[in-house]
């Protein structure tokens, strides 16, 4: 059975803009995706989304609905309240281009910043040998679609001016897969303290709560280096009293 | 009156159309030769349709059983592909892609592992040894980041979200490419020595497809108005498993590695009905019974593999056929149950994808439930037709590679094949452009007529004052290929399709875009809609000539495979008069070796009495 539902869009582009109400007929089923697809070739032709696999892997359609970073294509409709009116906008930590699409050049652009693996050489056998249990941790942050929706939450990197101090979670992963891979033969533990700013991150675990892959972004990434910064960097005496300094002002 | 000489313009040497798996691996391969490279991706980087391969990439190392080697890869391709590939593609590709996926981890990739921490293989249809490589279910991904993160430092230029529209031509010759950036809607003119297309195939012109939006057909239509030849198009690949419930992820691909896992098929009364629809050809190597079936699953080296694991064809052709007599399941497909087969830990972590994908978008544990599953179209094994040595099309300096590109696979491509194919013959295409743009004296230069009628066919959608719906005409197309163009064909079904594709050119010519040029997705869809006709058409013509039923292409009116017909590939062009002309063309006989390994006796082969006299590089 199909059902009317009230959505609000943000329609407009740098210069600004505003919500727009729209009424849908909502099949059963149906995600956030299809109903602005409908409202696309039906009501709104120019209507600006960017999407490419309405599968939750390629981590293009991200946008904040109902003023959470989400996947349109993974949020169902039948996780709203039957009466409730669903918001749709673009994320806001990155400027819009046009509706709900932004640019997000900003990423790509720390992306290539991130030196790319050195490999060991090859065994004997010409082989790299890495065994299931050394490469797990790094296999969970490889899962990353780059939905970019743990940059959109990060309070470094929403409070912009953040972004010159901090690369967001989704590239301390990256780093950390780096990091942690077992063929690295890179030391990057400096530029990850000075360059890429892991000490910006205060661990509100808000990347981790939206990651739609769900790696756990905080635990065992960004903290694991963290204390690999903190090992290299800090005396055993400093280093316990920024621990134990740490742990009371989190708590 | 446009002034081209005011458009934004690139000298480069090579551009490389599509920044999928094919298309990075070639634009790496010709900036490491020394060539200016720039990646036209419709997308944003990192998103292309690759993405979205699950099991895994096929190459014969061995590292999970011995057995393996280039030989028996290339049979099973011949095998599967109903003996209609290039011969020498399929050769190739057996022979180079252990060095690709290796390559691979030099870059970073991280693929499951062996417990000796090797490369782990996986089984999957039509493949003899587990020879997949493959990252639990989302390899497709591995892939595209490792080739992402590996190009973004080899000096290519990537154009993110900027669409070609017309290949540029200087007599015969590639000059470059008119293409457009989204996010402005500005033009911009690609001059450049070499083009390789590598847009990937076109199933968005059918309704219940595991393609997303970008499938349109780019690379296929841009060859074609260019003056080079397609091939194989009747030969368009229905997945069968795809997602059938809810409506709205109709078609969502589900990874043949739960069938390579262990998943089994059975219909609305819990029969395993594979069984029932073993080819004669494969039924020497498939079980024939329940029994020997698990006794596969279990490992034992001596049992033949399960009738779930057949190729694609055999296997949609199948679920379509226990629907038909009224056995599906309560939403038109069959079950597909790895959950009375493994235990939940073995399935979340083999198949994390799959486990995620029911539980979110269709409320379904599949450690605990059987999903419903039906044929999804998925892959096209036509495309443009290239020489196999060079990747090159009759358009001196045209490329084209991966699924765009035709041959490799013939009537029907074996699951893991896919991503193997991006980078043997991306690499190729690459490093064959590269050699091209280099031996060139001057640069081609596009005359200014091709540019300003490229751009005027493309803003006349936005200036006309009023006309037809793109999303409309879209979903049109998506009927007529539904009902016309199916995964089950007929002289007379074929004929209306084409009937409906020609009079929705008749009013595509009056397509409106509204609002402006800037990041207008009613304007994009229209500008598709050009690729997704002549893609179609070529699709529709090409079933309407092959009079027989071969791999993917199945006519109800010529039930099975016909040996005249295997003597020819269908190949279409613009003719002169601006209509397609399709003809039959011979194909040229395969060299001895090859033509000895494809036909010969598993035993035989493995035992080295045959092929022996096969070049091994």
């Amino acid at each position: 059975m199909s059902t009317t539902r009230k959505f609000k869009i943000w329609r407009g582009d740098s210069e600004g803009g505003d919500f727009k109400d729209y009424d849908v007929e909502v099949d059963p089923g149906m995600v956030v995706l299809d109903v602005l697809h409908r409202v696309q070739s039906r009501q709104a032709n120019d209507l600006a989304i960017r999407w490419n696999c309405k599968a939750g892997k390629c981590g293009s359609c991200s946008m904040e609905i109902n003023g959470r970073p989400r996947l349109s294509c993974m949020t169902r409709m039948n996780s709203f309240g039957p009466d409730e009116t669903i918001t749709v906008q673009p994320l806001k930590t990155f400027p819009v281009i046009k509706d709900l699409v932004t640019d997000v050049s900003w990423n790509y652009r720390q992306n290539k910043r991130i030196r790319p693996l050195k490999p060991k050489p090859r065994g004997a056998d010409g082989e790299h040998r890495m065994y299931q249990e050394d490469v797990d941790r790094v296999q969970e942050f490889r899962k990353c679609i780059e939905c970019y929706l743990c940059q959109d939450t990060c309070h470094v990197l929403r409070d912009r001016d953040g972004q010159d101090r901090f690369v967001g979670p989704r590239f301390m992963i990256r780093l950390a897969s780096l990091e942690m891979h077992p063929l690295d033969d890179d030391d990057r533990i400096p530029e990850i303290r000075k360059e890429f700013g892991s000490g910006m991150c205060n661990i509100t675990k808000c990347c981790t709560e939206v990651c739609p892959e769900h790696i756990n972004i905080t635990d065992n990434g960004i903290i694991p280096l963290k204390e690999r910064v903190v090992d290299r960097y800090f005396d055993p005496i400093v280093f316990m009293g920024q621990k134990l300094f740490g742990i009371s002002k989190r708590r | 009156m446009l002034d081209i000489s005011e458009l934004k313009t690139v000298e480069t040497d090579v551009v490389v159309v599509g920044a999928g798996g094919a298309g990075l691996r070639a634009a790496i391969e010709s900036s490491a030769q020394g060539m200016k490279t720039v990646v036209l991706s419709k997308s944003l980087l990192g998103k292309a349709h690759t993405v979205m391969a699950e099991g895994g990439m096929a190459a014969s190392m061995g590292n999970t059983d011995k057995r393996d080697n280039w030989k028996v890869h290339f049979r099973d391709t011949m095998r599967g592909g109903k003996f209609l590939n290039v011969w020498r593609m399929a050769e190739l590709h057996a022979k180079q892609a252990p060095a690709r996926v290796k390559e691979l981890e030099e870059w970073g990739a991280v693929f499951d592992r062996t417990k000796e921490g090797l490369i782990s293989q996986r089984n999957f249809g039509g493949h003899r040894y587990p020879r997949l490589a493959h990252v639990g279910d989302r390899t497709g991904l591995e892939l595209i980041r490792t080739l992402q993160d590996h190009g973004v430092h080899q000096g290519i230029d990537f154009l993110m979200e900027c669409t070609a529209l017309r290949l540029l031509k200087d007599g015969e010759r590639i000059a470059g490419v008119l293409a457009y950036y989204r996010e402005t809607g500005r033009f911009v003119l690609l001059k450049a020595r070499a083009v390789v297309l590598a847009t990937g195939g076109g199933g968005k012109a059918w309704r219940v497809t595991s393609n997303s939006w970008e499938y349109t057909g780019d690379g296929v239509y841009l060859a074609y108005e260019a003056g080079a030849e397609l091939m194989d198009l009747e030969f368009t690949q229905f997945h069968p498993t795809g997602m059938v419930w809810p409506l709205s992820v109709r078609g969502i691909l589900v990874t043949e590695g739960v069938r390579g896992d262990g998943g089994i098929l059975l219909n609305k009364d819990g029969k395993r009905f594979m069984f029932d629809y073993v080819p004669p050809r494969f039924a020497p190597e498939t079980a024939d019974s329940v029994d020997e079936a698990t006794r596969w699953l279990n490992g034992d080296k001596n049992a033949r593999r399960p009738p779930e694991l057949l190729t694609r064809d055999v296997v949609a052709r199948s679920i379509r056929a226990e629907v038909k007599a009224g056995r599906g399941s309560p939403h038109g497909g069959a079950f597909l149950d790895i959950a009375s087969r493994r235990p939940p830990d073995f399935i979340k972590r083999r198949l994390p994808g799959m486990y995620h994908q029911f539980k979110e978008l269709a409320e379904v544990d599949i450690t605990k439930e059987p999903m419903e599953v039906g044929p999804t179209l998925h892959y096209f094994m036509g495309g443009i037709r290239v020489d196999a040595d060079t990747q090159m099309t009759r358009v001196p300096g045209l490329f084209a590679c991966g699924e765009c590109g035709a041959g490799m696979h013939g009537a029907n491509r074996l699951g893991g094949n896919s991503l193997s194919d991006l980078i043997v013959f991306g690499r190729l295409a690459g490093k064959c452009a590269a050699e091209y743009a280099r031996s060139l004296g001057a640069s081609p230069q596009a005359d200014a007529e091709q540019v300003t009628l490229a751009i005027r066919g493309a803003t006349d959608i936005l200036n006309r004052e009023s006309g037809e719906n793109p999303y409309l005409l879209h979903e049109k197309l998506q009927d007529v290929m539904e009902d016309g163009v199916g995964i089950v064909r007929e002289e007379e079904d074929l004929k209306k399709g084409i009937v409906g594709i020609e009079e929705l050119n008749e009013r595509a010519k009056n397509m409106k875009a509204h609002g402006t040029s800037q990041y207008n997705p009613g304007w994009h869809e229209a500008l598709s809609m050009r690729s997704m006709l002549v893609t179609a058409e070529a699709v529709a013509r090409a079933a309407l000539i092959r009079q027989e039923s071969r791999g993917a292409h199945t006519r109800v009116d010529y039930e099975g495979e016909r040996d005249e017909w295997v003597k020819y590939n269908i190949v279409s062009r613009k003719g002169a008069d601006g209509h397609m002309e399709v003809e039959k063309v011979l194909r040229p006989p395969p060299v001895k070796y090859l033509e000895d390994i494809a036909n010969s006796k598993i035993e035989d082969l493995e035992a080295g009495k045959v092929g022996a006299d096969a070049p091994n590089d």
